[in-house]
């Protein structure tokens, strides 16, 4: 990443408000995260609501940055790193902003599970511990955003096949509870649900984290296996 | 983002240069420049002012032999030949490498000569023959339509942007194999810009063309290498598509995203 000041100090401030605005929406989504994630653990259900309040700030962040990377390409034309930078922040926060949407679905998930009864204790393990680590990938994405740090980018683009396979024996494990136990069948797929909204969390990161490593290097590393991870 | 056909596609040199030097008196302008421009395609130049990219391109064609204390050394090969030789024919080299100004240049004298007057100088046409040869030029160069009904009228009474497609249609009727442009639409309008930048896609089909350009943007647009000089080296060659998207050099970096002061 160029660190050196452009000529046009304007220019400057236009791009370090864009990476400001990014991080404050990334704050917003984390939080929601970890929120939806502690109501499910403690059946808070009163932090449902403020859940689904930060996804109507999120939504509106979403809309007012890429407005703002629309201006600097109309005023600016910007080029090599400030063109990636521009292009992958409109990227990253259609990420965010769909991370925030998964937050919303858990919280909605896991106010649906306690109103109608109790959290059965067996579910709470697998489910908490892949929260953790997709909660712990969108933090490190945003890092490594702020610090434009590749190297830790790809930490979390291998952690997400961690969320990925744990994802699939969470799967097979409500199966087999809910053919032992027809009655449990409401909430496993409520559970259903939820772990999915995790696993699409964690998928969300990952793909902020090869944005990122498309603004600090140039390499496009989405879709790896036909072309590999080639400059165009 | 580059077809596989045209990535494939043989790149053949129109011009190879090697090793090149140049100096006005004593102060050396040009230092070891190593480069080769592509036929068919469009070759950028950019940099800061007095980086050298107009040296570079006034010595394509020997125009500092003009100038006494000019001079260049190392190899500048145009169809085979040194053009920096001694004795080289720098008529006939100037007809086989045009060149078109920042500012536009037309002669004190009516359109169709204007075009007519270089091309009597190497060829003897007949008067049928070079009607024809006007209308190609002025046709190519994107103008024979706005000028058809006044080809006696003079060549300085046109806009400025026509002005500028009279010269690059001068440059084009004694068919060279190369145009240099110079900055050609630094003193035009967004408009007739826009017809240059057009004209020069349409030209590549049968010229091979260098262009210095204080535009970035346009040497992205027109181009399809870009070259990027700074204190008389070439720091950077590329094609344009990647120049402008990743870089490699940290300078070239700078410069296009507008870091250098």
């Amino acid at each position: 990443m160029n660190e050196t000041s452009h000529v046009s100090s304007q220019f400057d401030e236009d791009l370090a408000n864009l990476r400001t605005h990014v991080l404050q929406m990334g704050g917003l989504v984390e939080t929601q995260v970890s929120a939806a994630i502690d109501a499910y653990s403690t059946g808070e259900v009163s932090s449902v609501k403020a859940i689904v309040e930060t996804d109507r700030k999120v939504n509106e962040l979403e809309k007012a940055i890429d407005d703002d990377c629309a201006h600097l390409i109309a005023k600016r034309q910007p080029t090599a790193s400030d063109l990636r930078l521009v292009l992958g922040i409109s990227k990253i926060v259609t990420d965010l902003e769909r991370a925030g949407d998964e937050a919303k679905k858990i919280a909605k998930g896991v106010r649906r599970i306690y109103e109608n009864g109790h959290m059965p204790v067996q579910y709470g393990i697998g489910v908490r511990h892949i929260a953790e680590a997709a909660l712990v990938m969108v933090r490190q994405s945003l890092d490594a955003f702020a610090r434009m740090d590749s190297k830790l980018a790809e930490t979390v683009i291998y952690a997400d096949r961690d969320v990925d396979t744990e994802f699939k024996s969470i799967m097979r494990q409500l199966i087999t509870h809910m053919m032992e136990d027809p009655r449990t069948i409401t909430t496993s797929i409520d559970i259903i649900w939820i772990s999915r909204a995790i696993e699409r969390i964690g998928d969300h990161a990952k793909n902020i984290a090869e944005h990122v490593i498309f603004v600090v290097e140039g390499r496009d590393i989405r879709h790896p296996g036909k072309k590999g991870g080639s400059a165009q | 983002m580059m077809p596989v056909e045209k990535s494939l596609q043989q790149l053949v040199p129109q011009i190879s240069i090697k090793n090149l030097n140049f100096y006005y008196g004593k102060a050396i302008a040009l230092k070891n420049i190593n480069l080769e421009i592509y036929k068919g395609h469009v070759t950028a130049f950019i940099g800061p002012s007095g980086c050298g990219k107009s040296t570079l391109l006034r010595t394509i064609n020997r125009m500092y032999d003009l100038y006494p204390g000019q001079h260049a050394d190392g190899d500048l090969i145009v169809d085979g030949k040194n053009i920096l030789d001694k004795g080289v024919d720098t008529i006939e080299l100037r007809a086989k490498v045009g060149m078109v100004f920042q500012k536009p240049t037309p002669f004190p004298m009516s359109i169709y000569d204007n075009i007519a007057f270089g091309v009597r100088m190497h060829e003897k046409l007949t008067r049928n023959q070079m009607d024809d040869r006007v209308e190609w030029a002025l046709t190519k160069a994107a103008l024979w339509n706005e000028v058809k009904d006044k080809l006696n009228a003079p060549g300085t009474g046109l806009s400025g942007g026509q002005q500028q497609r009279l010269c690059i249609a001068r440059g084009v009727a004694v068919k060279p194999q190369v145009l240099l442009l110079d900055e050609p639409t630094s003193a035009l309008d967004p408009i007739s810009t826009m017809r240059i930048e057009e004209l020069i896609h349409e030209l590549k089909r049968d010229f091979t063309i260098a262009i210095v350009t204080h535009n970035m943007q346009q040497a992205a647009r027109v181009s399809d290498y870009t070259a990027y000089m700074y204190l008389g080296e070439l720091v950077e060659f590329g094609k344009t598509d990647e120049i402008f998207i990743k870089p490699q050099d940290k300078r070239t970096e700078d410069y296009i995203t507008g870091r250098m002061g």
